[in-house]
Order: structure tokens, then C-alpha cells, then sequence
């Protein structure tokens, strides 16, 4: 798995968006992925895997008091985005997700033929 | 530099934040740079009200510990994260672990007694009202 920047000469631009903090493990079994997507609520987090791209997507909405004037601002826009490449040995369609206080799970287990096989050694 | 933009959209703004954050590497602030710590921050203003949002996700909110004295705001407390299984890679490692305190000098005018701190979807939003007299009042003409 490895990280995409994305091309400039897209036709669609992406909106500017922040990019997520992020830890990738992997395993024996698979790749494991936290995301810190603070501010996002469970309804405004998209996921895509298309091909071998995993596209990660919140919008950030909080509580704002009306006419709230902002005077420092740390997350200064209102959108994360991070997209990643993931290789073969990825199955995709196992991907399984959790997301809870702004920290997003990701499990993309190996598919089973990638699965680590011990190999036996015959001596005759 | 915390949350970094890839897309920057209005390269003025981007320069002006460039020419800020060298700004604060020359002259920091008492207590370190203004950016950058974790959890980040955003702090807001409203006639009534100081707004103050900490993005402190995956944060147990049993160790966040809020205070205010002396016109300071301390947000701190623990993030745990999992531990690291045997025998494994860990590829990227860009998450904030372990304790952290940040802290935020309040305006004058601010009712310490009035804080109140809710902490929802990894953001913990502190808002202290402002001392009546503070308020600004129109005054009508007769």
C-alpha cells in the first residue's frame, strides 16, 4: 500500500481538503489503517475503493454559534482527503470499517492465496 | 503544521501562512509555536461567547482534563493507542500518541465560572461565555 498524490492535470480537480494523519500495520493477515478524521460525523465519512485506489473523504461539521468569528484556526478547511494506492495481494472486497470519536478503522485482510503458506521441506 | 493542505486553492493565503509560520520560527510564542501540537485548535469569537475547539480524536474523555485559571485555558490528557501486534509492520506512523497539554491565554472579559465542555466525534468544544457589561449594547436615541 502505498500513498497517491494525486495528478494536477485530473480534469476534475479534487476540492481542497486537509490530509488525515494516518498509521498503516500490516500483519501476517492483512493491513490495518487508523485515520484521525476529527470533527466528521458518522454519516459525513466516505470511503471509496475503486480499482487498487482507496479514497478516504470527511467533512468536517461541528457546532458553530451563529456569527462566530474565527481567530485561529488549525483546521482551516472543512474537508480531509487522503487517497492511497493498495497493491494486489489486497482484497478489496473484505474490507471491513469502523468509526468512532473521529478515528476511522480500516481492515484489508490479504486475499487467501497471498496469505503467508508455510512450505514444507521434504527430506527423502 | 498539523493538518497540511495538499490542494492549496488561494496560493496568497498559502504564502501569507508560509511567511507566518517562518514568522513564528524567528519569534515563538512563550510556550512554543502556536501551531502544530496536538490536539490542534481552532478558537472563535462571538459578542457573547468565546468558542474554543480541541481536535483530539480516539481521545478517552475520562483523561481529558479542562481548567481554566488565571485567564489560561489548559486542555491535556492521554492518548492510548493500540498496541503494535507481534510481528508487525507498522508502515506509517503519523498519529499523535501519549499525553499532551495545550494552552490558550482567554480574553479579559471572559465568566470562567460559565465553561462548559462537550466533547463529540473527536472534537472537544469548550465555549465560556463573556461578561455581561462586555456585551456590546446599542443604545437607542430618543
Amino acid at each position: 500500500m502505498s500513498e497517491n498524490v494525486e495528478k494536477s492535470n485530473e480534469s476534475v480537480r479534487p476540492e481542497a481538503g486537509l490530509l488525515p494523519p494516518v498509521n498503516v500495520v500490516e500483519d501476517a493477515n492483512g493491513i490495518t489503517l487508523y485515520a484521525d478524521l476529527p470533527g466528521v460525523p458518522k454519516d459525513k465519512l466516505g470511503l471509496q475503493v475503486e480499482a487498487d485506489t482507496l479514497t478516504i473523504e470527511g467533512e468536517v461539521s461541528f457546532m458553530m454559534p451563529e456569527g462566530m468569528e474565527s481567530l485561529h484556526a488549525e483546521v482551516s478547511l472543512p474537508r480531509y482527503r487522503r487517497v492511497f494506492t493498495l497493491s494486489k495481494e489486497l482484497d478489496t472486497e473484505q474490507v471491513a470499517a469502523e468509526f468512532s470519536n473521529g478515528v476511522l478503522k480500516l481492515r484489508i485482510p490479504k486475499a487467501a492465496h497471498a496469505q503467508p503458506r508455510r512450505i514444507e521441506i521434504r527430506v527423502d | 503544521m498539523y493538518y497540511r493542505t495538499f490542494f492549496p486553492r488561494d496560493i496568497l493565503a498559502e504564502m501569507e501562512r508560509l511567511q507566518r509560520d517562518l514568522q513564528q520560527s524567528y519569534d515563538p510564542s512563550i510556550r512554543g509555536g502556536l501551531r502544530g501540537g496536538f490536539p490542534a485548535m481552532n478558537v472563535g469569537s462571538t459578542p457573547q461567547s468565546v468558542e474554543i475547539y480541541a481536535f483530539a480524536p480516539g481521545v478517552d474523555p475520562a483523561t481529558l482534563d479542562v481548567q481554566i485559571e488565571k485567564g489560561v485555558l489548559t486542555v491535556a490528557g492521554e492518548r492510548t493507542l493500540p498496541a503494535l501486534p507481534e510481528k508487525a509492520t507498522l508502515h506509517i506512523d503519523e498519529r499523535f500518541a501519549g499525553r499532551f497539554r495545550r494552552v490558550v491565554t482567554l480574553p479579559d472579559d471572559i465568566e470562567p465560572n460559565s465553561a462548559s465542555a462537550k466533547y463529540r466525534d473527536g472534537v472537544l468544544h469548550i465555549s465560556i461565555a463573556r461578561k455581561e457589561t462586555a456585551v456590546p449594547r446599542r443604545i437607542s436615541i430618543q
